[in-house]
C-alpha cells in the first residue's frame, strides 16, 4: 500500500491511467527536471526513485519517419520529439502514410480501440 | 591496460556451415555444431581441447549449453552475452580477457541458425516492448529505415548512394564461392525493387538464410604451430547505447564512434592503416554510418564516399569482400562472419576476391537497432 492506502501502481499502469484520461504522460528527473520517456521506476542517470510525472501539451515534431509497405497496406511509423523534450515511437495517422516528412508538426491523439489505450499523432496544418 | 593485450591472442581456426540453407528439419545447433567442428579442425585441434565456449542466438535460449551438450564439450568458462548481431565480436573481447587471465586456453565462439529452412522468417526470442507493440514494426527494418531517412534529411544522402552499397556487395559476392546471391545487380535494380520500409527496398535489406559460423582463439604463445597462419587480435572495443530505437540519441551517429576508438587505441592504429573492412550490412545505410563513425570519412560524407565504386572490387577501400549480409549470407546474426572473412583475407586464402597484401583488417558489427557496437582490428604476424 502507498501513502493513500492504494496498492502501488507500476510505471506502466500510471502511464495507462493518464492515457485513459486522454493525456500523454512523461516523467522528469527528480534533480535536473529533464524530461524522459518511457516510464520508469528509477530515473536514468541520476538513479532517483519514483521520478515525478508530468503531462505533455501533446505538440511535437517528426524526428524521423518511414512508411511500412505490406500486402495488407501501408502504414506509418515515426519518432516524435515532443516539445517538452522527450521522444516517443508512434504513428502519424494520415491518408498518405508515405507523405509524412521529417520536421512536420504533429499533435497527439489517444486511440482507445485496442486492448490498451495508446498515443498516435495527427499532422498540424497550421504550423503550430 | 587493454594495450597490454594487443596481439596476445590469435584466431587459429574458422569454420562455416549451412549457407545458404540447411537440410529440412535441421536445428540451429546442427548448423552451429558443424561450423564449430570445422573451426576446431581448421585450428588443428580437437573438441577435447576446447575449454571456453562463447555463443549467442536468436532461436536458442541457452546456446552455450546446447552447443556443449551436442558436441560433448565440458568448458570451464562460458559466455552467452547477447547484444545482438555483433555479439560475437563482443565475445572476442571477452575471450581476450578470459584467455589472458588463464580462465580458458582454447576459446570457441559459435553461432548457428535455421532462419530460412525453418520457414518462420525473422525468428527471435526478444521480449515485446509495450511502448512499441501498437505500431506494428516489421522487425528491425523500420528502425534502420528511419536512420536512412534522417541521414538523407540531414546530409542529402540519396537512394542511389544507398544502392551503391548493395551493388558493391553483389560484385564481391560474384567472386565468392557459395554466396547466396551471385546474379548481376545494378543501381537501377536496387531502386526498382519492391519497397519494404521507405526509403529502403528489398535490395537494401539483408538476405534471410541459414548458416553457422565459428572461430577458435588461443594465446599467442600457442598460435605459432597451428596449420594455418595465425591472425592476431590487435584491438577490440565494445559500446552500449540503447535498446529501443526511440532511445537512440541521434539516428545519424552510432556508438561505433566509441567502439572504434577503443579498438584503434588498443591497436595503436588508425583508419589509414586498415587494408580490408567487414562492416555488418544488415541494411545499406549501415556501412555508410560505420565508415563515418569509424573515421574512414567525415560525418555526413558516407553517401558520396561509397557512390563511385570505392568499396567495390577494384576500389580503394575494400568493404564486405565476401558479399556481406546483403549478398553472401544473413542467418539472423551476421557478426561472426565479419570475423571469419577478415581472417580469410589476412591468411591470403580468399581466392578471386583476395585483397592483395592485406595485413590489417577491421571487423565491425552492431546489435539490435544500432543498440550495441563492437569493433575488432585483426592483423597478420607482420602487423603485431
Amino acid at each position: 500500500m502507498d501513502e493513500s492506502g492504494q496498492p502501488p501502481r507500476s510505471p506502466r499502469q500510471r502511464f495507462l491511467d493518464h492515457c485513459a484520461r486522454g493525456e500523454l504522460a512523461f516523467q522528469r528527473d527528480p534533480e535536473s527536471g529533464a524530461a524522459f520517456f518511457y516510464p520508469r521506476a528509477v530515473a536514468p542517470g541520476s538513479g532517483g526513485e519514483s521520478p515525478p510525472w508530468d503531462v505533455s501539451a501533446g505538440l511535437g515534431t517528426v524526428y524521423s519517419t518511414t512508411c511500412i509497405r505490406t500486402r495488407g497496406g501501408d502504414h506509418n511509423v515515426a519518432l516524435i520529439d515532443l516539445d517538452e523534450g522527450f521522444r516517443i515511437l508512434s504513428r502519424v495517422e494520415t491518408p498518405a502514410p508515405d507523405a509524412v516528412r521529417i520536421g512536420q508538426r504533429v499533435r497527439v491523439r489517444m486511440r482507445t480501440d485496442g486492448d490498451e489505450p495508446y498515443p498516435v499523432f495527427d499532422l498540424l496544418e497550421d504550423g503550430a | 591496460m587493454s594495450a597490454a593485450l594487443r596481439g596476445s591472442v590469435a584466431v587459429v581456426g574458422v569454420g562455416e556451415a549451412g549457407i545458404p540453407v540447411m537440410p529440412d528439419g535441421s536445428t540451429p545447433v546442427d548448423a552451429m555444431a558443424l561450423a564449430a567442428a570445422r573451426a576446431v579442425a581448421d585450428a588443428g585441434l580437437t573438441l577435447r581441447d576446447v575449454d571456453g565456449v562463447f555463443a549467442a542466438g536468436l532461436q536458442l535460449f541457452m546456446p552455450t549449453l546446447s552447443l556443449s551438450e551436442y558436441l560433448g564439450l565440458t568448458p570451464r568458462y562460458s559466455d552467452s552475452t547477447q547484444v545482438g548481431g555483433g555479439a560475437f565480436i563482443a565475445h572476442l573481447n571477452h575471450a581476450l580477457g578470459a584467455l589472458a587471465a588463464g580462465l580458458c586456453d582454447v576459446a570457441l565462439i559459435a553461432y548457428g541458425s535455421t532462419q530460412r529452412s525453418g520457414g518462420a522468417g525473422f525468428v527471435t526470442h526478444s521480449e515485446p516492448n509495450p511502448y512499441e507493440r501498437p505500431y506494428r514494426l516489421p522487425g528491425p527494418v523500420a528502425a534502420y529505415a528511419m536512420m536512412a531517412a534522417r541521414h538523407m534529411h540531414r546530409f542529402g544522402t540519396t537512394p542511389e548512394q544507398l544502392a551503391a552499397v548493395a551493388v558493391a556487395a553483389r560484385a564481391w559476392a560474384r567472386l565468392t564461392p557459395g554466396a547466396a546471391e551471385r546474379g548481376p545487380l545494378g543501381i537501377a535494380d536496387v531502386l526498382a525493387a519492391r519497397r519494404v520500409a521507405d526509403p529502403l527496398g528489398v535490395r537494401d535489406c539483408c538476405l534471410v538464410t541459414d548458416g553457422g559460423g565459428a572461430v577458435v582463439l588461443v594465446r599467442a604463445d600457442r598460435a605459432h604451430d597451428r596449420p594455418r597462419p595465425p591472425v592476431y587480435v590487435l584491438g577490440v572495443g565494445e559500446a552500449v547505447s540503447h535498446r529501443s530505437i526511440a532511445q537512440m540519441p541521434e539516428l545519424t551517429v552510432t556508438a561505433a564512434t566509441r567502439s572504434g576508438e577503443r579498438a584503434f587505441t588498443m591497436a595503436g592504429l588508425g583508419p589509414v592503416d586498415v587494408d580490408v573492412l567487414q562492416l555488418y550490412d544488415a541494411f545499406t545505410i549501415n556501412p555508410i554510418l560505420f565508415l563515418e563513425d569509424l573515421g574512414f570519412c567525415r560525418k555526413g560524407e558516407g553517401g558520396p564516399f561509397v557512390a563511385d565504386g570505392r568499396i567495390a572490387p577494384g576500389g580503394a577501400l575494400p568493404v564486405n569482400t565476401n558479399g556481406g549480409g546483403l549478398s553472401y549470407a544473413h542467418p539472423g546474426m551476421y557478426g561472426i562472419f565479419t570475423i571469419i572473412e577478415t581472417v580469410r583475407q589476412l591468411r591470403g586464402e580468399a581466392g578471386e576476391r583476395q585483397v592483395p597484401n592485406a595485413e590489417i583488417g577491421l571487423a565491425h558489427a552492431p546489435g539490435g537497432f544500432m543498440s550495441s557496437q563492437s569493433t575488432a582490428i585483426l592483423g597478420t604476424a607482420a602487423a603485431v
